[in-house]
């Protein structure tokens, strides 16, 4: 059973481990990075630490790859890797230092000898994995869980400081200031807000610009963005050219 | 089965990692591969906790995800305040020192 759960879970991991590497977006790296992991996770309850395997599952699939993501999304999914070689034959040279290195891990591996029957954990785990592991955490490690604790407040506080962006004063514009910009500007055609898309004009889209009382378009109703993108209609041909008369000629022509 | 397979896995992931820590430019998919190699590194761990039938791998494993944890939180802090002031994440632009 274990054997056929290593047997199809390791070659998956090491495929997804690889195509990390291969993929172009950054994105698709954290979703095979958190493939990965989850494998991890089963193997450390196969291998008799299902608590390691519940916090590998909260805490790497859940929360250090979210946090990857939001960065990820903070600067940017379309930042992809630049093919070009800073460094002349880098590429090359890394990848046959590391085969290298993996042959002779994996040499090294092959060439141990245990010299006993490995243990397996069911000793170890006999009045229960969480209570075994807190019972040495909390008293021969006690030291270590103390420190970490102590380095975890460090990295939050230091995470706090990095991220931390001053404002510049220029930025925030009180809101007394913008009612009197409002109300005692240059103009006070705006003072009522700024004329809907559409009103009075011929068509309803949000790319026509209204049209005011006087029959002129107003520039001003369509959005920034539209504007900054070009996707505005030509309003001279929303324009109307003369007022539209209000009484018809002809009953005028009928008092003579 | 043999718990040494494991420790195969756990090489071949680890020497995954460090190739990638190389070849790849983008400081967050960096990243991703030192997680890839702390992770192979715990895979070991966890192994020689079963072959020698005791606690203390599992307890050294989980110090290290926890250690792993605050690296991510620093690093990937750290990344966004070169990103905030270089507009960019590769780890080529921030060569302040040769230029």
């Amino acid at each position: 059973m274990e054997s056929a759960l290593f047997h199809l879970l390791a070659p998956l991991a090491v495929i997804s481990a690889l195509g990390m590497l291969f993929v172009k977006k950054a994105v698709h790296s954290a979703l095979l990075l958190a493939w990965v992991m989850i494998s991890l996770a089963i193997f450390y309850i196969a291998l008799g630490a299902p608590f390691l395997g519940i916090v590998q599952v909260v805490v790497y699939t859940g929360a250090v790859m979210m946090l990857f993501l939001f960065i990820l999304m903070l600067v940017g999914v379309e930042s992809s890797d630049s093919i070009k070689e800073n460094i002349a034959g880098l590429r090359v040279s890394a990848i046959l230092a590391a085969l290298g290195i993996g042959t002779l891990f994996v040499l090294l591996i092959g060439k141990a000898t245990l010299g006993f029957v490995p243990a397996g954990m069911a000793s170890a785990n006999s009045d229960g994995n969480v209570e075994g592991i807190a019972g040495i955490l909390f008293t021969q490690y006690v030291w270590a869980f103390e420190v970490v604790s102590a380095l975890l407040i460090t990295a939050a506080l230091g995470a706090m400081v990095l991220a931390h962006s001053q404002k510049s004063a220029g930025a925030s514009v009180s809101q007394r200031a913008l009612a009197t910009l409002r109300f005692r500007g240059t103009s006070l055609a705006t003072t009522a807000g700024l004329p809907n898309t559409g009103v009075f004009a011929r068509h309803n889209a949000v790319d026509v610009p209204a049209l005011l009382p006087d029959g002129t378009p107003a520039p001003l109703s369509i959005s920034g963005v539209l504007q900054a993108r070009g996707d505005i209609q030509d309003d001279r041909k929303y324009a109307l050219g003369t007022f539209p008369q209000i009484e018809p000629t002809d009953k005028k022509s009928g008092d003579e | 089965m043999n718990p040494m397979n494991y420790i195969y896995l756990s090489a071949i992931l680890f020497t995954i990692g460090a190739i990638g820590v190389v070849i790849r430019r983008n400081a967050i998919v960096v990243f991703m591969c030192i997680e890839l190699m702390l992770n192979a590194a715990n895979l070991a761990f966890v192994t020689f906790a079963n072959i020698h039938g005791n606690l203390d791998g599992q307890v050294v494993a989980f110090f290290t995800m926890v250690v792993a944890a605050c690296e991510v939180v620093v690093g990937l802090a750290i990344i966004v305040t070169i990103y905030r002031s270089r507009r960019s994440a590769s780890v080529d632009d921030a060569s302040l020192l040769k230029r």
